[in-house]
């Protein structure tokens, strides 16, 4: 025998996952909206998506070079790729360059390395990008493109939001995606398609997107009620419109579930996916924003570490069946 | 099917020796009985250098209620007293026995034919046990005459024949070939501890083996066959109660006699038997050799103190690019210094790696995808564990129950980020332990 | 004019009850503290380093205050500030110093990669705690050093390094200040707190095994073998010899290095002496000499620096511990 023996201490298997795979199959499970949002947006978002990941890649690169002086690239475990794909999805379509740029680098600067890198930040990168650009260019970031320009970016023609006025929205447009927004949260149909992707590869379980939904459909149907002045009927079709509409779908699917910002047990993960999915309706009804998905987010990333203090998964032979 | 309620993980089963027949190995030329086989107290010695031994000559005696003798496996000379590097991996006191011919001794009933009545009472039954040095063959090594002493009344047995760990196939085949013994075994457990009902719990990817024991589990009162699902660590004696009859037992110091169950493995059912009915001790068992570099994977009839190199060469031999030797599974089992460890009362395989395969993934940030947390069957936080012991922050850490880890590997190996989590709680778990006993040693 | 008195009265009010809620809460939960603790820690440096065994400078005051109501200050140094802080300490304490012996850490292991073959490749945590637990380390020595630097990241002097040819920790005697952090990070007890010596002078034994000297010897090209030819040697009664290991006792032992040149396995260290000129030079070794030339090469390199550390009597400290003035013992005996 020609080399020594290796001591370890066990498991001596391993199941053959790694960061790369979740990340992979987290770019795959984004696909089908992002290739409906180049059909939808035509050029615009393909120039927003590729400037969005190219630059968050880039800065990744440099800060982990140049800054923390960390030997090895972090590039290869395709975390940046992921924040860059999700920060385009958060971005109108006709968004300056310039913009975008200065995004990237508050979401990979600001919302990940200065914690630390990958698994030490306490909000979603993407979200505190997309969060920073709107407070900071506001009007910008609030008007989209309407669909199908195929050739237009920085001139497209701009409409209002369809959060804007929910009653008028169809229920079809906004299930499939013929409206304007954000490059990846038109379409509800293929989020959803993601979602199964993911719950089939077992890379998040179902826990955070169904609580936000379920959750934010009954607080919008109390708060609807409450307020008075509707039929019964006509209140859910506007709370189905309100999952569907704007970032909720793209938000409960992809943004509240990062692994990193996100509770560790399910009893977690239900509770936050509540708290989010009661905060959108709060600031959407009552705010003034017509958005509130990245805010919700964000406030419960940063009560997540409570969370995972005051739940703890169930210990075995916690209650003894006798 | 029934299966454990918390956690649990998937890992191939690679059970290349499955349809393998036991074979019997040959006799090696020098035979190691290291004094400390079993959890407890190591055994002491009672026999000197030079004396003359026969095959189940007791060489050994307990050495306190919680320990076991030891009988040698082949007759010759004892050589020395001396120490060796076990599989520990540290140096431990041992015997050595120079083989002579092959000499067992007279009171040994070495006939094929089934004994299935006894009239032993059922002191009578855990006094042989207890004598012929049979510890529990799942790889614990737990004296089986202190499980058979239960200090609350039981009312169930389980016998473990799950063989959770992967590659290892020792009970598989020692339930196709020794099914009737098996049972008498079973039986003799249940009298001994006067209960009415016993289940012989086997996951489902063995049909042939559940098919086979059902069939002959007809014949014997009281005993049923229990198919689980296959997940792992469905052998943990913790998981397998709660998986047969749904009770879990709660943290030390309650054992599984707290809930009224006692776990067995199907191994140590069978040395049972040949105990009290054969009057032959613990000196023989079955070794599973395999890996995928492995030219012939085997299931070999081996006796104690038999070196592993032997048994590799049996099973074609050391492969070139061998980078791991490890006695037990790949989950549990330890990984050994050298292939002259000697085959103990609780190897139950012995499993070659690949330079490849042994080698651990680079450690990265944990991402707190929370799998360890899904995986741990005893409801902890793996992730959160790690980090306490990496900070040694002892009090948190024994306050998220450290102590209850029992050492399976499912976070480890589930984990993304290839983050060495099992090595840093074992390390805690070993600390904190030393705290809880000072702490009680002052009170 | 009405608003502003109601405002003023108002506040007023809202401050005198507050302030008298303050003054009770201040009196009904108030700390006794020592007076003396206050002014201990006023004199230690302030490092908070916790050298000392206690966590920060006050919660060392604290334990002197303690341990002088107990009558004495016996074992309670600060490393930093040394004899001329506790003497201070002691001031304030009303008690006089013990003229504490200044102490240096000791690595009693020289398994080196090039004496201890390494058998096995470890594949786990770099942690010395970790691979102890695994298994008795990659060489065939259960008891020597495992050389993942546990005592390295102990230190919160900086005081002491891996070599990496050697693999093994290296003290760097100025820094070091016997705060014992490493001899409790060393899972295998091998890092010892030794009395500093006159001049920094020392003899140890450079090896824990206590296997028996075949197994040992086997393990290690530097083990100590339990011959006991340095027990024979020694006048002084200074040398033990328990488990198959040897032992010099700082209290008794007198320097005279006999015992290093007794040992055949050149396991004891005669630590910052200045080389031995003389009796190297004496016709003894000239045989030996050419057959391993280089060797004397070695022995005369330090020699130019060490002969005016040695002149001077206050200075104590060379900091390299592998020495060269072992070097030539072994081919003489």
């Amino acid at each position: 025998m020609s080399n020594k023996l290796k001591v370890s201490l066990s498991p001596h298997v391993h199941s053959g996952d790694s960061i790369r795979r979740n990340m992979d199959w987290v770019i795959i499970a984004l696909l089908p909206a992002m290739l409906w949002s180049f059909y939808v947006f035509g050029l615009g978002a393909v120039i927003v998506t590729l400037t969005s990941v190219a630059s968050c890649m880039l800065f990744e690169w440099a800060i982990n070079k140049y800054i923390l002086k960390n030997p090895k690239t972090t590039l290869s475990d395709g975390s940046a790729i992921v924040t860059g794909l999700l920060l385009a999805f958060n971005l109108p379509s006709n968004l300056p360059l310039y913009i975008i740029i200065m995004g990237a680098l508050f979401a990979i600067g600001v919302g990940k390395m200065s914690f630390g890198g990958l698994g030490n930040n306490i909000f979603n990168p993407a979200l505190l990008g997309r969060v920073f650009l709107l407070i900071s260019f506001p009007v910008k970031m609030t008007t989209w493109p309407v669909p199908h320009q195929y050739t237009a970016y920085a001139d497209a023609t701009t409409g209002a939001t369809p959060l804007a006025n929910l009653p008028e929205a169809g229920l079809g447009d906004l299930f499939f995606g013929n409206i304007g927004g954000s490059l990846g949260e038109v379409s509800a149909l293929l989020l959803l398609v993601g979602f199964a992707i993911l719950l089939l590869r077992k890379i998040i379980s179902w826990h955070i997107p169904v609580s936000i939904l379920f959750s934010a459909f009954v607080f919008s149907v109390l708060f609807y009620a409450i307020r008075g002045g509707m039929p019964f009927g006509d209140i859910c079709m506007l709370s189905l419109k309100h999952l569907l509409a704007g970032g909720m779908m793209l938000g409960a699917i992809f943004m509240a579930t990062d692994y990193v910002t996100s509770p560790m047990t399910h009893k977690g993960m239900l509770i936050y996916g509540a708290c989010i999915g009661f905060l959108v309706i709060c600031i959407r009804l009552f705010g003034s924003y017509p958005e509130g998905m990245s805010f919700a987010i964000l406030i419960m990333n940063g009560f997540t570490p409570l969370i995972n203090n005051a739940c703890k998964p169930k210990r075995f032979a916690k209650e003894v069946k006798k | 099917m029934k299966t454990f309620r918390i956690g649990g993980v998937h890992p191939q089963e690679n059970k290349l020796s499955a349809e393998k027949k036991i074979e019997v190995m040959e006799l090696p030329k020098q035979a190691v009985f290291p004094l400390s086989q079993h959890i407890g107290a190591p055994a002491v010695p009672c026999v000197a250098r030079g004396a003359v031994v026969k095959v189940g000559t007791k060489i050994a005696d307990a050495g306190g209620f919680v320990s076991a003798p030891i009988h040698s496996s082949v007759s010759g000379k004892v050589a020395k007293i001396d120490t060796i590097v076990d599989a520990s991996g540290y140096r431990k006191p041992a015997i050595i026995i120079d083989v002579e011919g092959d000499e067992w001794e007279p009171t040994i009933d070495r006939s094929e034919a089934l004994v299935r009545d006894t009239t032993l009472e059922p002191k009578e039954i855990v006094a042989r046990v207890q004598e012929a040095g049979i510890v529990g063959m799942g790889g614990a090594c737990f004296p089986a005459h202190v499980k058979l002493s239960p200090r609350t009344p039981v009312d169930v047995v389980i016998i473990n024949a799950v063989e959770c760990e992967p590659y290892l196939t020792a009970d598989h085949s020692l339930m196709m070939e020794k099914p009737d013994e098996i049972l008498v075994g079973v039986s003799l457990i249940m009298k001994a501890v006067g209960v009415k009902k016993a289940y012989i719990a086997i996951e489902n990817n063995k049909p042939d083996a559940i098919a086979l024991m059902q069939e002959k589990a007809k014949g014997f009162a009281g005993i049923e066959v229990c198919p689980l699902r296959v997940k792992y660590p469905q052998g943990g004696e913790k998981q397998l109660i709660d998986a047969v009859v749904g009770r879990q037992v709660p943290n030390p110091p309650a054992l599984p006699a707290d809930v009224g169950a006692i776990v067995q493995n199907v191994g140590t059912a069978f040395a049972i038997y040949e105990a009290v009915m054969k009057n032959k001790p613990l000196f023989e068992r079955v070794v599973t050799v395999t890996g995928k570099s492995v030219a012939e994977p085997k299931n070999l009839l081996t006796r104690m103190g038999t070196p592993m190199s032997l048994l590799i060469e049996r099973a074609g031999g050391m492969p070139e690019d061998t980078g791991k030797v490890i006695g037990g599974g790949p989950m549990m089992g330890k990984a050994l210094l050298n292939t002259d460890v000697p085959v103990c009362k609780g190897s139950s395989g012995i499993l070659l790696m690949t330079e490849k395969e042994s080698l651990r993934g680079e450690a990265q940030p944990c991402i707190r995808c929370s799998k360890c947390v899904t995986a741990c069957p005893m409801g902890l936080e793996p992730y959160l564990l790690q980090k306490l012991a990496e900070h040694t922050d002892w009090e948190r850490a024994e306050a998220e129950q450290i102590m209850t880890c029992i050492e399976c590997g499912s976070c480890q190996f589930t984990c993304p980020a290839h983050r060495p989590l099992l090595d840093w709680i074992r390390m805690g778990k070993g600390t904190v332990g030393g705290i809880i006993r000072a702490r009680a040693a002052k009170s | 004019m009405n608003v502003i008195l109601v405002a003023v009265i108002a506040l007023g009010v809202l401050g005198l009850v507050l302030a008298a809620v303050l003054f009770l809460t201040a009196k009904k939960f108030a700390v006794e503290e020592d007076p003396r603790i206050a002014q201990v820690t006023e004199v230690l440096p302030g490092a908070n380093c916790g050298g000392c065994g206690f966590p920060g400078c006050g919660g060392f005051a604290e334990a002197c205050v303690k341990a002088a109501d107990g009558g004495s200050l016996e074992g309670k140094l600060c490393p930093v500030g040394g004899q001329p802080v506790m003497e201070q300490v002691a001031g304030i304490l009303g008690l006089t110093a013990e003229a504490g012996e200044q102490r240096v850490a000791v690595v009693r292991c020289n398994g080196t990669c090039a004496n201890r073959p390494r058998t096995v490749q470890y594949d786990g945590v770099r942690t010395c705690r970790i691979a102890h637990n695994t298994a008795g380390g990659e060489t065939g020595c259960f008891y020597g050093c495992l050389g993942c630097g546990d005592c390295v990241a102990a230190c919160p002097f900086d005081a002491i390094h891996m070599n990496p040819e050697t693999g093994l920790p290296e003290v760097d005697e100025t820094k070091c200040t016997a705060c014992g952090k490493c001899t409790k990070a060393c899972p295998r007890g091998i890092i010892e707190l030794r009395p500093m010596g006159k001049k920094g002078r020392r003899m140890v034994v450079r090896c824990v095994n206590k296997e028996k000297g075949p197994v040992a010897k086997k393990a290690c090209a530097a083990a100590c073998i339990g011959c006991g030819k340095c027990v024979k040697t020694c006048e002084f009664e200074a040398i033990t010899l328990e488990n198959n290991l040897a032992y010099i006792d700082p209290a008794k032992c007198r320097l005279c290095r006999k015992c290093e040149e007794a040992c055949p396995q050149g396991s004891i260290l005669a630590m910052n002496f200045p080389p031995r000129k003389p009796k190297v030079e004496a016709p003894a070794t000239p045989e030996i000499k050419p057959a391993t030339p280089e060797k004397p090469v070695a022995q005369e390199t330090p020699a130019a620096p060490a002969a005016p550390a040695a002149a001077e009597p206050v200075q104590v400290v060379i900091p390299t511990v592998e020495t060269a003035p072992k070097a030539p013992e072994t081919p003489s005996v």
